[in-house]
C-alpha cells in the first residue's frame, strides 16, 4: 500500500455528515448560546439521539468520544492498515467543532468523561456505563497541570470507596448524568495511587457548587463540584484497583493517549471555521491567494493567509497521524501530544490572526471570528496545557525522566 | 546633468559591499575609505609588505571567474516522432496509510546507508572545497540516483511516477548532507524531467547517457538573480525563429553549472514560461562559478545565455506553461523532502549533545528552555514531513497537488528555518564554529523557499 495521506475514502460520508450537521444545526444557534451562558442547549437533545442512533447502527464507526475505546482482544491479522474509530472521531469531531466547539462539548453522552470511561473500563463497566453522559473531574483549585499532585481522597471502606475533595473546571459537570472523577488511594505513594471513579449524579455527598462565567465555550457549562463523604460502589473504580508504583501513571494517563487527538481536532475545526470566513472575506475584498506565485509577491494578506493554512494542514495531519496509529494499536503518546501541541497553538494564532486581517469585521459581535478567537484558546490548555505536551514531547525525546527534566 | 550630482553619485558608498543606497559617508569615513584602498593596492605587494595573493585559478570557491560551459558529449539524435514513454501513475486505495511499500523502503535503507557511510563523512571537505568529490557521486551513480525517475522501458527503475519514492530519497539523502544531495541529484532530476515530459526522440537522444557508468552532470535552471522573484516570469527570453528559438538572459543556483553537460532552462516564450533543452556545447553559454551562503558541495553557479540557438525540438513539454508550473512544484517538493532531511539531522544532532553538554552542574536538557526547543523541532519536523509526504502521494498518484505542495513549501521554508537557527542556538558558541555541523546546516536551509529548480521528484 502507498503512503497516502488524504482523507479516508470510506470516511468522507460520515465526515460530510457531521459538516451538514454542523452547518444546519449548530451555527445557528452558535451565537445564540454564547449569548446565554448556562442555558441548557435543548436543540442538541433530538442531535444526540441521532448520533446514539448512528453509533448504534455502525454507520458511523464510531463518531464521537466513546469511538476511541481500544479493543484489548486480538483481533484477526488483516491486510494492510485500518482506517477505524479513532479516525472516524477526529474527523468528525473537527467538522462539528467547525461548527460550535462549546455546543460539540455539550453534546450529551460524548464527554471527555466518556472517552476515559472507553479508555480503561473493563468490558463489564462498558456495558454498565453504555449510554451515560459523563464529564470528567481532574483539575482541583491547588492543582492543575500537575495532576498526580491532586488531593482528592477515595478510601475503601466496605464494598465502597469514600470520596472527599474539591473539583473545578469539570466539562458539563452540571448537565451530565455521571461524573469521572480522578482521586488517590494513598497520597503517601504518588501518582500510582491515583484512580478513577465513575460517581452518577445525585450520589449523596456530591453537589455542584457553581458554574463558571469564561472567554469563551460558553454554550458549555463549566462546574465546580465539591464531593463531601461522597460513597461509590467498589466496582466503579475504572480499571484495576491494584496500585502497581512500577506502572505508575500510565492507567490514567492513557486516557490522555486517546483524547489529546480529539481536543487537537477541535482545534483544528475551529481554526478551519475562521480560515472558511476569512478566506471569504478576503475574495470579497479583493485579495487573491494565489498556490502557485511566491508569497512574497503576492498581498500581506495572502501571504499571512498561505502560511496559516499551511500551519493548519501541520495540525491536522498530526491529529490524523496519531489517531491512524490508535486505530493500528501503535503506541501514540508522542504523536498524541504533537498534535495537541500543534494544533492548541495553531487553532489560537490563526483564530486570533483572522479576526486581525479582518479588522472590525473580525472583532465585531456581527460575525462569529471573535467568538472563535475566544473558543480556541481553551483548546491550548485543557487536556494538558502546550507546556505539559512539550515536557512529554521533550521526555520522550529526550529519553529524560520527570525527575530529570521537571 | 548636474555635475555636482554626477560626482556625489560616483563617491557615494551605497549600492556596494552590502550598502543600501541612500548610504552616505561623513569626512571620517572618506578618510578611512582612502586607506582601505591603499590596503588593497598592488603597491603593497610590489615592495614586499604583503603576502603574494594566491594564483587566482577557476576555482567553485570563488565569483567572479567566467568560462564557457563544459564541453557535452555527443548526444545522438534518435528516436522517432512519438511522445514519449511514461510511468504509470502509482495506484490509490483511498486508504489514509504512513507505510511506505516494500520497493520504497528497500529503496531508502540502500540511500540511508550511503548518506551515513560516504555522504556525511565528506560533507565538511565538500563545503569547503565546493564541490562534491567524485568518489561520492560514483557511489551515488552505483545506487541508481540518476535514473529513480526513468521509466523502467527506458532503462531506468521506475515502475510508477516516482514522486513519492524520489521524496523518501531526496530526505534520506540530505539526512547525510543537503548540498552533496543537490550534487547527487541534479542530474536525475534532469533524467526525471525527460521522462515525465520528453518526447520519444528527447528521451532516446538524452536517456540512454544517464544509464551509462559514465552519467552527465545535467542541471534544472529555474532560478534568475532577481530581488523578489516569481519563478512563474522568468526574465530570460525565448524568441521563436525560421530554425528554432534564440534564448536571453541569465539563471542563478545552476547545480554543478561548469561541469554539466545538459541544461534544462527555463525562459519566457510569447509571454508563458516554457523549458528549453540546451547542450552545454552550444555557442552563447558561459558559465560563472556562484558560491553562496550553503549548499556549497552543490558547485552553485551562474548560468549566462547571450543568443543562444535552439533547434526546435529543444522544447521540453508544452508550451503553454503548464509543463514549467508542473516542474516547479515538484522541484518544491524536492526542496520540501530535502529540508525534512536537513531538519531532522539537526534533531539527531542536537538530541544528545543538550544531553551530554553540562551547565549550571547538569546537563542542559534538564531545562526547559532547552527541552522546549528540541520539542518543537520535533513537533515541526513532523508536520514539515506529513506536509510533504500528502503532496508526493497525490502527485505520484496524478492527483492535483497545488494547494499541498505549495503549503509544504511554505512550513519547511518557515520552520526549516527555524530549526537550523535552533539547531546552532542550542550548541551556543560551539554551534557557531566549524567543528559542529549545525553551521552548515543553518547556512543549507536557508536555501529551502529561496532556490526555485535544481532538484526534482
Amino acid at each position: 500500500m502507498p503512503i497516502s495521506l488524504d482523507d479516508p475514502k470510506k470516511l468522507k460520508p460520515l465526515a460530510s455528515q457531521a459538516h451538514q450537521v454542523a452547518m444546519n444545526m449548530l451555527r445557528p444557534i452558535s451565537r445564540k448560546y454564547d449569548r446565554a451562558e448556562h442555558a441548557y442547549p435543548t436543540e442538541l437533545d433530538m442531535l444526540a439521539s441521532m448520533i446514539d442512533g448512528l453509533s448504534e447502527s455502525g454507520a458511523s464507526e464510531g463518531a464521537g468520544a466513546a469511538g476511541v475505546r481500544r479493543d484489548e482482544k486480538p483481533e484477526e491479522k488483516q491486510e494492510g492498515t485500518k482506517n477505524g474509530a479513532n479516525l472516524a472521531s477526529v474527523m468528525s469531531i473537527a467538522e462539528m467543532c467547525w461548527g460550535d466547539v462549546g455546543l460539540l462539548l455539550s453534546m450529551p453522552r460524548q464527554g471527555l468523561g466518556n472517552s476515559a470511561i472507553a479508555s480503561v473500563a473493563n468490558d463489564e463497566q462498558s456495558e454498565r456505563f453504555a449510554g451515560v453522559w459523563a464529564g470528567m473531574a481532574i483539575t482541583e483549585p491547588g492543582v492543575g497541570s500537575d495532576s498526580a499532585n491532586i488531593k482528592t481522597t477515595a478510601v475503601l471502606d466496605g464494598d465502597e470507596y469514600v470520596i472527599n475533595g474539591e473539583k473545578i473546571y469539570v466539562t458539563s459537570g452540571d448537565r451530565a448524568d455521571h461524573i469521572v472523577v480522578w482521586a488517590t488511594l494513598d497520597r503517601e505513594l504518588g501518582r500510582a495511587a491515583i484512580k478513577s471513579f465513575v460517581v452518577a449524579k445525585g450520589t449523596p455527598g456530591m453537589r455542584v457548587e457553581r458554574l463558571e462565567h469564561k472567554l469563551g465555550i460558553r454554550a458549555s457549562d463549566t462546574a465546580a463540584i465539591i464531593f463531601e463523604d461522597c460513597r461509590v460502589p467498589k466496582e466503579n473504580l475504572l480499571g484495576s484497583p491494584e496500585i502497581d508504583t512500577k506502572q505508575g501513571f500510565a492507567g490514567a494517563m492513557a486516557t490522555f493517549d486517546n483524547t489529546r487527538p480529539l481536543v487537537a481536532s477541535m482545534a483544528v475545526g475551529c481554526a478551519k471555521a475562521a480560515l472558511d470566513l476569512t478566506r471569504d472575506l478576503l475574495t470579497q475584498a479583493g485579495v487573491e491567494i494565489d498556490y502557485d506565485r511566491p508569497a512574497h509577491v503576492q498581498s500581506a494578506a495572502a501571504a499571512k493567509y498561505l502560511q496559516m493554512e499551511a500551519d493548519w494542514e501541520g495540525a491536522r495531519l498530526l491529529m490524523m497521524q496519531a489517531a491512524w496509529m490508535a486505530d493500528n494499536r501503535e503506541p501514540n503518546s508522542l504523536e498524541a501530544s504533537m498534535a495537541k501541541a500543534k494544533a492548541g497553538r495553531v487553532g489560537s494564532d490563526i483564530t486570533l490572526s483572522c479576526v486581525e486581517l479582518c479588522g472590525s469585521v473580525g472583532y465585531s459581535e456581527g460575525e462569529l471570528l471573535e467568538k472563535w478567537a475566544r473558543d480556541s484558546k481553551i483548546l491550548d490548555i485543557f487536556e494538558g496545557t502546550q507546556q505539559i505536551q512539550q515536557l512529554i514531547i521533550a521526555r520522550r525525546i529526550l529519553g529524560l525522566s520527570s525527575a530529570e527534566l521537571k | 546633468m548636474d555635475i555636482g550630482k554626477s560626482l556625489m553619485t560616483r563617491l557615494s558608498p551605497g549600492g556596494r559591499h552590502g550598502l543600501a543606497s541612500s548610504e552616505q559617508r561623513d569626512p571620517i569615513g572618506y578618510a578611512v575609505a582612502a586607506l582601505n584602498k591603499l590596503a588593497q593596492s598592488d603597491l603593497l605587494d610590489r615592495v614586499g609588505l604583503r603576502k603574494q595573493a594566491e594564483q587566482v585559478v577557476f576555482t567553485s570557491t570563488r565569483e567572479g571567474f567566467r568560462t564557457v560551459t563544459a564541453a557535452s558529449r555527443q548526444f545522438k539524435k534518435a528516436g522517432g516522432k512519438g511522445a514519449g514513454t511514461r510511468a504509470p501513475a502509482a495506484p490509490r486505495k483511498g486508504v489514509f496509510d504512513l507505510t511506505p511499500t516494500e520497493d520504497e523502503q528497500m529503496l531508502v535503507d540502500v540511500v540511508s546507508e550511503y548518506a551515513e557511510e560516504v555522504v556525511r563523512p565528506a560533507a565538511a571537505e565538500a563545503n569547503e572545497a565546493c564541490e562534491t568529490p567524485e568518489g561520492v557521486l560514483k557511489a551515488g551513480l552505483e545506487i541508481g540516483l540518476p535514473i529513480l525517475g526513468v521509466p523502467e522501458a527506458l532503462g531506468g527503475i521506475s515502475e510508477e511516477r516516482s514522486a513519492m519514492a524520489g521524496t523518501l530519497v531526496a530526505e534520506a539523502l540530505s539526512r547525510g548532507d543537503m548540498g552533496i544531495a543537490l550534487a547527487a541529484l541534479g542530474p536525475g532530476s534532469v533524467a526525471t524531467a525527460l521522462g515525465l515530459w520528453g518526447t520519444e526522440a528527447q528521451q532516446q537522444t538524452y536517456l540512454p547517457a544517464f544509464t551509462e557508468d559514465a552519467a552527465p552532470a545535467a542541471a534544472l535552471a529555474l532560478q534568475e538573480p532577481t530581488v523578489l522573484f516569481d519563478v512563474l516570469k522568468p526574465s530570460t527570453t525565448a524568441r521563436k525563429t525560421a530554425e528554432g528559438y534564440v534564448l536571453d538572459g541569465t539563471k542563478a543556483g545552476v547545480v554543478r553549472g561548469a561541469e554539466a553537460e545538459l541544461f534544462v532552462v527555463g525562459a519566457a516564450l510569447e509571454g508563458k514560461p516554457v523549458l528549453f533543452l540546451v547542450e552545454s556545447s552550444t555557442a552563447g553559454l558561459t558559465v560563472e562559478a556562484e558560491p553562496s551562503m550553503g549548499v556549497r558541495a552543490a558547485s552553485l553557479a551562474t548560468l549566462r545565455l547571450e543568443g543562444v540557438t535552439v533547434p526546435t525540438d529543444a522544447v521540453l513539454g508544452a508550451t503553454d506553461g503548464s509543463t514549467y508550473t508542473e516542474c516547479v512544484r515538484l522541484s518544491r517538493l524536492a526542496w520540501c523532502a530535502l529540508a525534512v532531511g536537513t531538519g531532522q539531522a539537526v534533531l539527531d544532532y542536537v538530541t544528545p549533545y543538550v544531553k551530554t553538554r553540562e551547565a549550571f552542574g547538569e546537563p542542559i536538557a534538564h531545562r526547559q528552555s532547552v527541552a522546549f526547543m528540541v520539542a518543537n523541532i520535533a513537533i515541526e519536523l513532523q508536520a514539515m514531513r506529513l506536509l510533504t509526504y500528502k503532496a508526493a502521494g497525490r502527485a505520484a498518484a496524478g492527483q492535483e497537488f497545488t494547494r499541498e505542495v505549495a503549503l509544504a513549501r511554505k512550513l519547511c521554508a518557515e520552520k526549516g528555518m527555524a530549526i537550523g537557527n535552533d539547531g546552532v542556538q542550542l550548541l551556543g558558541g560551539h554551534g557557531f564554529v566549524k567543528e559542529h555541523p549545525v553551521e552548515r546546516w543553518y547556512r543549507d536551509l536557508r536555501a529551502v523557499g529561496v532556490m526555485e529548480g535544481a532538484v526534482l521528484v
